[in-house]
């Protein structure tokens, strides 16, 4: 007798609720055990990471602040991912986003117009925009895998960004400090909720899920981008390209990316500087297949991923546990919930040795 | 010392990393997976191999302990896209992240210590040779035995029985098990073995080539493997001259500096990510030649 995975005629509901949840469970699991070899107490630490991102309103306000560009970012990797274009280099679009934005604040440090703001957005999405575009260009014109290409963009924008941190965009005031002069009350984004962090970016990325859920449910352009990335050739007889999926994707995918980290350094950074490369840009993947690639489903994984991240920050202090907590959490939750993720298109059952076919 | 005499005696290590775990990575894809995690792997073994050669003062040990967890991480790997036939894509990229946070968590303690690296040995008779003999030709041991496992490689996986039977099955999985080859098997010991030498590729980045550790020291080595076995259209002779072209590049940075020639880090830090995409396209572009070459069942998962 042995295991084996058999095709469902359709997809299992009870399968798409019970993996990411058993995943979390199982990770959690997991993580602890591993913990507790590295001599760190695990009840500790699951107070730090579970509860402690609940329990005062500014922590939890700090959850929303994280949540706005994973779930932003998530978004625009996921129209590509549900058209198997693999957009991994969202961190480096991100930070391109972060540096065009921060060009207007650099150059007119004592600005007051009320242009600043919105010329910083739009310059931030474009920047993140073109960063992608460059992956998608080369995919499309010389075939070259885009995967690899995002992922080398992100390493060079890294670059990008030291070297103006260190050079020219370094503030003269700022005790040589690789960070940017502060930005102008008029380069930062209103606050949404009074007391907080939390700034309108939130609503920004709101409003990109309900964006991503019309494309996708309502309008043939959606479908037409999942069919030419699942079937391409089926697509080109259908008339639509795979080769607009690829540009429709990237495209989308930076634009996402550059509001998000146009958005940080106008919010919580209130300048450029190193830290705006803090990994959103990965982690937005984990989130968008935690989401089920579902424009609601990301809503709800992104507000997990967010409590998970500021839940890692308290275990630093709370449980003594390296930021990299966080990261082999979020990699275990990835490779258990693909896992799960079998069970909805299959199930398992037990064969017993093939019988013989009968004369 | 010149520049050229620079470059001569130290391309060959700095290509050691990258070309081991683009090696492993070979066997892996044309068995027909596609592991991305490798960045993350070799951030695994960079970090345990150091552990181990620290606390031990044995570099064998070290290399041992890399290649250990290189094959349990990869497992897992395994487990996912074998066993669960799920997305290799997506399954890549989360040991990618397990192996990075596994490394800098269990690294944490060691930051900024450092270990010995290993002796150089010069090859007889060739490094009697003028010019380049003493520089090209005088490297630790890892090096020379990387260059032996490529040759072994290149045989293996075109001159005998095993070759064909990892070939078959990254070709045409269902005709390979239709004639009786256990697919899933072939593809488990394949993800080993490219588990094992991703593995040793980092535990070779920290207590080889630069013998201390520093979290994030892999800093994308992983990722340009990964693009050297596209480069090397899937064949160990070119993956080797591509390494060696990137080991090189590599070095780039430090001798326009001791040259004196006034370019920011940065842009020399660039130069072989730039060039990466640029070969990527360039060798890409040819699509019949990739059409010709490219793995049949590259990525797709294999069910009954």
């Amino acid at each position: 007798m042995r295991l084996a995975l058999i095709r469902r005629d359709r997809a299992s509901r009870r399968a798409m609720v019970l993996a990411p949840v058993l995943a979390f469970g199982l990770s959690i699991l997991a993580s602890l055990a591993l913990f507790a070899v590295l001599g760190k107490s695990p009840g500790l630490a699951l107070y730090a990471l579970l509860l402690e991102p609940f329990l005062t309103w500014y922590n939890f306000s700090e959850v929303l602040l994280k949540m706005a560009p994973l779930l932003l970012i998530a978004q625009g990797l996921a129209i590509g991912f549900r058209a198997n274009v693999f957009n991994i280099g969202a961190e480096g679009q991100l930070v391109m986003g972060a540096i065009g934005a921060s060009a207007f604040p650099v150059f007119f440090p004592e600005a007051t117009s009320g242009l600043m703001l919105p010329a910083m957005l739009l310059t931030g999405a474009a920047s993140g925009m073109v960063w992608a575009g460059i992956a998608a260009l080369f995919r499309t014109r010389f075939n070259a895998n885009e995967i690899l290409v995002t992922l080398m963009l992100t390493l060079i924008s890294v670059q990008v960004l030291n070297y103006l941190l260190l050079g020219p965009w370094k503030d003269p005031k700022g005790f040589n400090f690789p960070q940017s002069v502060r930005f102008p009350d008029a380069a930062l984004l209103p606050i949404l909720l009074p007391g907080t962090r939390v700034t309108i970016a939130l609503l920004f990325a709101l409003a990109a899920s309900g964006l991503a859920h019309v494309l996708m449910r309502h309008r043939f352009s959606g479908f037409q981008l999942l069919v030419a990335g699942l079937a391409p050739r089926a697509a080109s007889y259908a008339g639509f390209s795979a080769r607009r999926a690829i540009w429709v994707s990237l495209l989308l995918g930076g634009l996402a990316a550059g509001l998000a980290g146009a958005a940080e350094v106008a919010g919580p950074l209130g300048q450029l500087q190193r830290s705006v490369s803090t990994g959103y840009g990965y982690s937005a993947i984990i989130v968008a297949y935690l989401g089920g690639l579902n424009p609601i489903g990301i809503v709800v994984s992104a507000f997990v991923m967010a409590a998970i991240s500021i839940g890692g920050d308290n275990a630093m202090v709370t449980a003594d546990l390296p930021v990299a907590a966080v990261w082999v959490f979020q990699g275990l939750l990835l490779t258990f919930y693909l896992c799960g993720l079998t069970f909805i298109r299959h199930r398992v059952v037990l064969e017993r040795a093939k019988p013989r076919a009968r004369p | 010392m010149n520049a050229v005499d620079f470059i001569l005696a130290g391309m060959l290590a700095a290509a050691t990393p990258m070309l081991l775990a683009a090696l492993g990575e070979l066997v892996v894809e044309r068995s027909g997976v596609l592991n991305l995690g490798l960045e993350g792997i070799m951030a695994l073994g960079a970090s345990l191999g150091f552990i181990v050669a620290h606390g031990t003062q044995n570099h064998a040990l070290g290399f041992a302990a890399a290649a250990g967890g290189g094959v349990a991480i990869s497992l897992i790997f395994a487990v996912v896209v074998l066993g669960f036939a799920a997305n290799q894509v997506a399954a890549g990229l989360a040991i990618g992240i397990l192996g990075t946070g596994l490394s800098s968590l269990f690294g944490k303690a060691y930051e900024s210590r450092t270990i010995d690296g290993l002796p150089k040995l010069a090859l007889p008779l060739l490094s009697d040779l003028p010019v380049v003999g003493p520089t090209l030709f005088t490297q630790d041991i890892v090096v020379w035995l990387t260059l032996l496992v490529a040759v072994a490689l290149w045989a293996a996986l075109n001159h005998s029985r095993l070759g064909l039977i990892i070939r078959a099955v990254g070709e045409n999985p269902h005709a390979a098990r239709a004639i009786g080859f256990r697919v899933l098997r072939v593809r488990c010991a394949a993800i080993a073995f490219g588990g094992a030498m991703a593995g040793i590729a980092g535990a070779y980045a920290s207590t080889v080539y630069t013998p201390l550790w520093a979290d994030g020291m892999i800093a994308g080595r992983g990722w340009i493997a990964l693009a050297l076995v596209v480069f090397g259209t899937w064949a160990a002779g070119r993956i080797v001259f591509g390494a060696l072209l990137f080991g090189a590049l590599s070095l780039g940075e430090l001798t326009t500096q001791a040259a004196g020639v006034n370019i920011p880090s940065q842009v020399l830090a660039c130069v072989p990510y730039v060039v990466t995409i640029l070969m990527l396209a360039a060798i890409s572009s040819n699509r019949r030649r990739m059409r010709l070459n490219t793995i049949a069942s590259l990525g797709q998962p294999f069910s009954r």
